[in-house]
């Protein structure tokens, strides 16, 4: 196999993983962070809105979730792949269970960095007359957002282990290249080179929310 | 018409209002909006609250059955040890939490059941600071006061203008745009201060407000709160295991010790007549004051630090030269500082006296002078002494 032919499958490849990446971060985000803050709000000890039942529930299935194994989590969430994008096979396809594999671990890391913010800053806000609503948006985010984005780089450098994953039953990527290519037909180079190059990207992303986290905590 | 004939027509106004129990919640809220400040008193009756740590554990009565009237327009302690209950105490008048029996009424109208939207209109009216000072780290200073004008639905414009004006009321001008983490721990309760009074409320709480800053510092929060309160005519409620807080800012105090008030009055009173066991452990804890600014700049340095190390070595707020004795405690007010009434004592009485500690305390509006003495002689001598003492004005109590 010639130079320019191992390039072109790498590029495809690269380009198949950051797709998956960036929509199940975003799928993933979309459906984790309503959910985290109804953990962090609903939390019957420290909550500022205490749900015991709604609490109680939201948890056991965020933790049932959680407890899934990626591979099986994703052969059952094929047929819902199927209704939603109308395939089970291919990077789209793969979006679907990434997003939800990912969804409960977002909600955990966004409970978790909303509960660090001080308690006694939002008893403040809460004694100054701010609705549930308010406190969360002025002052339960913002407060959070250092903690938030290391969170999320965190979220996004999972997603692409879990995307190397789904390569292995057919969703494209680089470990689907490395499976493919590195693993069943024996040619080492191209494994190592899939693997360099989610090294690289992994290195990448840890950097650049490191860099973001510490220039937002930086200018308070 | 001057600013008092204002005053005068806006307190009688008031007065009428309150009169029409139904119409008084609207009335004051249309006041309110037209900047017209009005003064609240608080009425506690038979406050309960109790805790329960764990399923387990037993329950806590962090306040119990507490009744008090706070009165408008002045600035009111509550002074008690950490775990007595004031801590649950503000956070039930400041409608934090809600008790499990009894009422809190601030002006005849009662708060404590306020739920929903009620609740959240009348916190805006609630000024509050704390220990902590609980800034939002997200924001600046400036961003900070406009935090509950944001939330109230003010317009931007307008929250600038009302951000500023705070910011000079507290002296922080220079400082709008700065990040919190770079203020000094006075400059956090100034801004705390500001923020708490920007939606103009008519009470003010101060949940230990001074307990982490120098001696310094506390007394330039505390003659800033005073000066706020006869600005804007605020009620006042002071929260704090200082003596030297209420000394130096409160008219009337309450002493909570178990989740009870053990003993209550003016700040005078209390200086001069301790009754409760607590309240005369927390006089007898009392830093000696230091002298005004102004004298101390005189002195010399090596003076001073002499003078320092005097104070420090003396723990009861007195100036003591004899460790032991002191059978008597004499508290003298300051009607009666001119009259040599000990000379005359030991004149009259076949007795001596040896003092072994003294001090004043300055109150806002007065002075208490306290000795500790010595009394020996003749039983019935004594005893005599003692009750010329009392009859001339003297407060004695004996060990």
């Amino acid at each position: 196999m010639d130079t320019q032919k191992i390039l072109m499958l790498v590029n495809e490849a690269t380009l198949q993983t950051l797709q998956m990446v960036v929509f199940s971060t975003v799928f993933s985000l979309v459906l984790g962070l309503p959910l985290g803050i109804l953990l962090c709000v609903s939390d019957p000890k420290t909550g500022i809105k205490p749900r015991p039942v709604l609490y109680q529930v939201l948890t056991r299935i965020v933790n049932a979730l959680r407890s899934f194994p990626f591979i099986i989590l994703m052969i059952l969430l094929f047929p819902l792949s199927r209704i939603l994008v109308g395939t089970s096979i291919g990077t789209k396809a793969t979006i679907v269970p990434l997003s939800i594999a990912a969804a409960p671990f977002v909600a955990r890391i966004i409970e978790t960095s909303l509960k660090e913010v001080d308690v006694g800053v939002v008893q403040a806000a809460r004694a100054m007359g701010s609705t549930t609503m308010q406190i969360i948006m002025k002052v339960l985010l913002p407060e959070s957002l250092p903690s938030l984005i290391d969170g999320i780089t965190l979220t996004v450098i999972n997603l692409i282990g879990y995307s190397a994953m789904a390569g292995a039953i057919g969703g494209g990527g680089l470990g689907d290249l490395a499976i493919r290519y590195g693993y069943q037909r024996f040619k080492p180079i191209i494994m190592a080179i899939a693997v360099i190059v989610i090294l690289i990207m992994v290195e990448l992303i840890q950097q650049a929310g490191t860099l973001l986290s510490r220039k937002v905590a930086s200018k308070r | 018409m001057s600013r008092s004939d204002i005053f005068l027509c806006n307190t009688s106004l008031y007065n009428l209002l309150k009169k029409i129990d139904c119409v008084q919640h609207f009335c004051l809220s249309i006041l309110h909006d037209f900047s017209i400040l009005m003064p609240m008193d608080i009425t506690l009756s038979n406050l309960s609250k109790t805790y329960k740590a764990s399923k387990k554990s037993p329950e806590v009565n962090a306040v119990n059955n507490i009744s008090l009237k706070i009165p408008s327009n002045d600035i009111f302690g509550i002074i008690g040890k950490s775990g007595a209950g004031k801590s649950t105490l503000v956070r039930l008048i400041s409608l934090l939490e809600s008790p499990d029996k009894g009422e809190v009424m601030y002006d005849n109208c009662r708060v404590d059941n306020l739920t929903g939207d009620k609740l959240i209109q009348r916190r805006r009216r609630i000024g509050m600071i704390f220990q902590n000072f609980n800034l939002f780290s997200s924001r600046t200073a400036g961003e900070n006061i406009a935090y509950p004008l944001e939330i109230s639905g003010m317009k931007k414009a307008k929250i600038n203008e009302r951000v500023n004006e705070l910011l000079s009321l507290v002296d922080l001008s220079d400082r709008k745009n700065a990040p919190i983490s770079t203020l000094s721990g006075g400059q956090k309760q100034r801004i705390a201060i500001a923020r708490a009074l920007a939606n103009k409320p008519d009470i003010l709480f101060c949940d230990e407000a001074t307990s982490a800053l120098d001696p310094q510092t506390t007394k330039a929060i505390l003659s800033l709160i005073r000066k706020i309160q006869a600005q804007m005519n605020l009620t006042v409620v002071m929260i704090t295991h200082q003596m030297e807080v209420v000394r130096d800012a409160c008219s009337n105090v309450a002493v909570v010790n178990n989740g009870q008030i053990v003993e209550q009055g003016t700040v005078k009173e209390i200086f001069l007549q301790p009754k409760n066991p607590v309240t005369k452990e927390f006089l007898a804890n009392l830093t000696p004051q230091t002298m005004s600014e102004n004298e101390s700049q005189k002195e010399g340095n090596a003076q001073s630090s002499s003078q320092a190390a005097k104070q420090n070595a003396d723990s009861q707020g007195l100036v003591r030269w004899s460790k032991d004795g002191g059978q008597y405690t004499l508290r003298f007010t300051n009607d009666l500082t001119d009259e040599p009434v000990l000379s005359r004592m030991a004149q009259k009485f076949d007795i001596e006296f040896n003092i072994r500690a003294g001090g004043i305390q300055t109150l806002p509006d007065s002075k208490v002078g306290t000795l500790l003495a010595d009394i020996t002689g003749n039983d019935s001598e004594v005893q005599k002494a003692v009750e010329y003492l009392r009859q001339s004005g003297v407060i004695v109590e004996k060990e």
